[in-house]
């Protein structure tokens, strides 16, 4: 009988169109369709609101610096996710990291970069504690960064109850420090020329997106967090070792998400218990929308980072329009997402229909 | 003689009141693919764990080609370090990565802090190219087929080591080609000089690959034998301890015996699902038993899953009993059918629940939620069930996933004859278990048969089929492509029917 995968042990040579097919076969593909989306969403958008200045790359340039915090974060997450678990704590903990900036710059006369310090430790630390109750003592990551939530919340409300705004010089030199573009800008209706900028924290953020990409994609770290997630078990065997990869997820994302924090102060420049609201959520439909699979294994930090433009648009495009109430913004958002699961899924079944 | 590359002697080894081994010795030399056969408990496993490290033994030494010294493994990653790998059943491996990140996980050519990819790439091609398989290895592993994920596993294995392999129960999902690529592979390791360890509860595959065969029983060592000194009618009955007589016992009732004077117990009538099986008819009477041959994915589950409602069906008509039915579970449970699926493991056993929850499961939903079985009633169902098909269970409230495998497979056909069902569907109901409970659940259809019921009876083992049914269906890619009655059932019969007419000399 013919057993045609079995022949003569000549290396194999890929053609161009297999070696391009297996590029994106597996987590490019869900980002290539959220990067198209992105690009039909953000050209209806300069097509409709012409007259608006909404094609400017002041317009999108505002996207980015209204959400540094949250663009680092998203990536957080995916990688998170991707490792097959789950971290709703950061909406807490950029709470309690603002609260800390606000409060000991303000009240206590802290140095703004002794507290920028501080806080990243105490990311680091927060990180830790969560990644040992979730790879040494196996609960349920779920359940460990929802009492991860519970406290930092609870924690931003001990020190202090008041709503604070940052004053502190040094610390305002970094929120408002400008990079400036000599190009892109329009005329408003004063007849004054807009230039469009971006702040430092948005360098930052990117900065801290590319890092991330570079670990998830090239270090033994990175693919081993890929292979925890597509099966622990197998990862197991395969002689990783899962707990320290678990535990390196968690204290990784402990500090994302204190960078994430101190960048969103940065544009928040305050501290209040209720900031943050909802900020995990925002940060997991990012990566969703950006094609990271809740159930791991699967996903790409750059899509999560199209994910936070794609949700920032549609805000957009419901303030823009004007006439509609911001509602609006949340129901395409949960269409949006609704229908990236269904492709996933679609995706899912026509890949184990074809083996 | 050349030196062996395992010699394991005197091996002892308790498990909390069971002696798991006893005085074992085992031999493995180079170039050799040597089966390691028994029932289910009988140490195989237990043998190969000692082997590996993955379990401590008492008493005995093992000593490996190239150590002067006798050698105590404490985890397979030390007894993989030594040149000892394992592949199992189900492929451990991760889908979601390259086939070249499979292969290179956790031990990545580096380039300072990062992976050289390319070089990881090129490797892995290298790797797959020697042993023969010809696979993009930049594709993710998920993408491929089992089969190619199961060499896979073995290319792992062999690049990090390459001395003894060790296969347990690698054929089980595989299909006909599938097992015959591998056995290729198996073959090629071994001229290549490695020792290959063959656990597997397909008899004839033995014969197809294996040199020597190691025959344990209930910890006991049998022998070693040449394979051509055990012809398989002895394997069994070294295996079992018995004479092979107990499998002859059985004897499938004759079409003869069939009244087909009222009307079938299932009528499918052009019954198709729309993607899935095409159209098909299939009459089945009280008092026989049909068979369902053909490949793995050649329709047979799909048939059984049609008439069962778990798959709608888009077009033809079923009846049972005389009176059409709708098509969903419940209803065909109420109906009178009964389906045990096919992997215990997904679809059939609650492991977590006791034996008695698991008996009672579908005889409760099939009464509804609202009406409670009493506790007497549960008891006494679940010992009735225990008693007839002689479950092997430490008590009524044992978890069923301390049962082993034969046995939670009892438990699942004693919960549908519970739902005292007029039609019986088995897919692939001794997939797995050793052949003492293998005869057993035979012997259990025909006599169920012959109280009055109707099965289906789903089986990759020819053998099986021709010793239990009195008609068998044949499929092929999705269709139903004929009958066999009686005395047309034969090996050969069956086989150039699975094939087809025109590929008479495949």
């Amino acid at each position: 009988m013919a057993t045609p995968v079995l022949k003569a042990r000549a290396v194999r040579q890929n053609t161009l169109w297999q070696r391009l097919s297996a590029q994106f076969s597996g987590n490019n593909f869900l980002v290539l369709i959220t990067f198209a989306l992105f690009i039909a969403i953000y050209v209806v958008g300069v097509l409709v609101y012409r007259s608006k200045n909404f094609g400017s790359l002041n317009s999108f340039f505002d996207m980015l610096n209204s959400n540094p915090g949250l663009i680092v974060i998203a990536a957080g997450m995916a990688m998170v996710m991707i490792s097959g678990g789950i971290d709703i704590s950061v909406g807490g903990q950029v709470a309690m990291y603002c609260m800390m900036f606000a409060f000991f710059m303000e009240k206590k006369g802290a140095n703004a970069y002794t507290m920028i310090l501080i806080v990243l430790l105490t990311g680091i630390v927060f990180g830790f504690v969560q990644g040992i109750l979730v790879a040494y003592f196996r609960i349920q990551p779920f359940i460990v960064t929802l009492a991860g939530m519970f406290f930092a919340r609870g924690m931003t409300a001990i020190i202090s109850t008041q709503t604070i705004d940052i004053t502190n010089r040094s610390f305002m030199r970094l929120a408002t420090f400008k990079i400036k573009f000599p190009f892109g800008g329009y005329t408003n209706a004063g007849g004054v020329y807009q230039q469009p900028f971006i702040y430092l924290s948005v360098v930052l953020a990117l900065v801290a997106v590319a890092v991330v990409y570079a670990i998830m994609t090239w270090t033994r770290f990175g693919r081993s967090v890929y292979a925890v997630g597509g099966s622990e078990q197998s990862a197991l065997l395969m002689g990783l070792n899962v707990k320290r990869i678990k535990l390196g997820v968690y204290t990784f994302m402990g500090f994302l998400t204190a960078f994430g924090g101190f960048l969103f102060c940065l544009f928040s420049t305050g501290g209040a218990v209720e900031k943050a609201q909802g900020f995990e959520m925002q940060a997991i439909a990012s990566s969703v929308i950006g094609g990271t699979l809740l159930t791991g294994g699967v996903g790409n930090i750059l899509g999560s980072f199209i994910g936070v433009l794609v949700q920032t648009t549609i805000t957009k495009f419901i303030n823009f329009n004007g006439t509609l109430a911001n509602g609006w913004s949340s129901i395409v958002l949960g269409a949006i997402m609704s229908f990236f699961i269904i492709l996933q899924s679609v995706f899912a079944m026509v890949r184990a229909k074809r083996r | 003689m050349v030196e062996p590359l395992v010699t394991m002697r005197g091996i002892t080894k308790h498990f909390p009141g069971v002696l798991a081994l006893d005085d074992v010795d085992f031999t493995l030399a180079p170039g050799e693919i040597h089966a390691l056969m028994g029932e289910n408990g009988a140490g195989k496993s237990t043998l190969v764990k000692v082997l590996t490290g993955a379990e401590p033994f008492e008493t005995g030494e093992i000593r490996l080609a190239g150590n002067p010294a006798p050698v105590i493994n404490h985890s397979p990653q030390e007894a993989q370090e030594r040149g000892i790998s394992t592949v199992y059943q189900e492929v451990n491996l991760c889908p979601n990565l390259s086939v070249a990140e499979n292969l290179f996980a956790g031990r990545q050519p580096h380039h300072g802090m990062f992976v050289d990819r390319r070089e990881v790439n090129r490797q892995a091609a290298r790797i797959m190219a020697d042993i023969g398989v010809d696979v993009v290895v930049e594709r993710q592993l998920g993408e491929h087929s089992l089969a190619v994920q199961q060499m896979v596993a073995i290319a792992r294995a062999i690049s990090i080591s390459a001395k003894v392999l060790i296969l347990d129960e690698p054929t089980s999902s595989l299909n006909e080609q599938e097992v015959a690529r591998l056995f290729e592979l198996i073959r090629k390791l071994r001229d290549d000089g490695m020792g290959v360890i063959f656990i597997t509860h397909f008899l004839h595959q033995v014969y197809q690959v294996c040199d020597k065969i190691t025959v344990l029983r209930n910890g006991h060592l049998v022998g070693t034998y040449a394979i051509e000194a055990l012809p398989r009618r002895d394997l069994v009955a070294a295996m079992l301890g018995r004479a092979f007589d107990d499998m002859a016992a059985i004897h499938r009732r004759s079409e003869d015996e069939v009244d087909r004077g009222g009307a079938p117990v299932i009528a499918a009538r052009g019954l198709g699902v729309r993607g899935g099986i095409r159209p098909f008819d299939l009459d089945v009477y009280a008092g026989e038993v049909v068979g369902l041959a053909g490949l793995l994915g050649s329709g047979r589950t799909e048939v059984a899953r049609a008439i069962y409602g778990a798959d709608a069906a888009d077009e033809g008509t079923l009846v049972v009993k005389g009176a059409p039915v709708k098509h969903s579970p419940i209803d065909s449970m109420r109906a009178g059918m009964a389906f045990c699926p096919e992997s215990r493991k997904d679809e059939g056993c609650v492991q977590d629940l006791s034996v008695r929850e698991n008996i009672v499961l579908a005889e409760q939903t099939k009464r509804g939620a609202f009406r409670l079985m009493s506790r007497a009633e549960q008891d006494r169902i679940t010992r009735e069930y225990v008693d007839l098909l002689a479950i092997k269970t430490a008590s009524l409230d044992t978890p069923v996933k301390q049962l082993s495998g034969g046995n939670q497979q009892k438990v699942i056909v004693a919960r549908w004859l519970a739902t005292h069902p007029d039609f019986l569907i088995l897919d692939e109901p001794t997939r797995g278990i050793d052949v003492g409970t293998k005869a057993e659940i035979q012997r259990l259809c025909v006599e169920l048969a012959g109280e009055g019921m109707a099965i289906l009876f789903i089986s990759s083992e020819i053998d099986e089929m021709l010793r239990t049914c009195s008609r068998l269906g044949v499929m092929r890619d999705l269709s139903k492509v004929g009958e066999l009655v009686d005395d047309e059932m034969s090996s050969s019969a069956i086989m150039s029917k699975i094939a087809g007419d025109e590929a008479g000399d495949d």
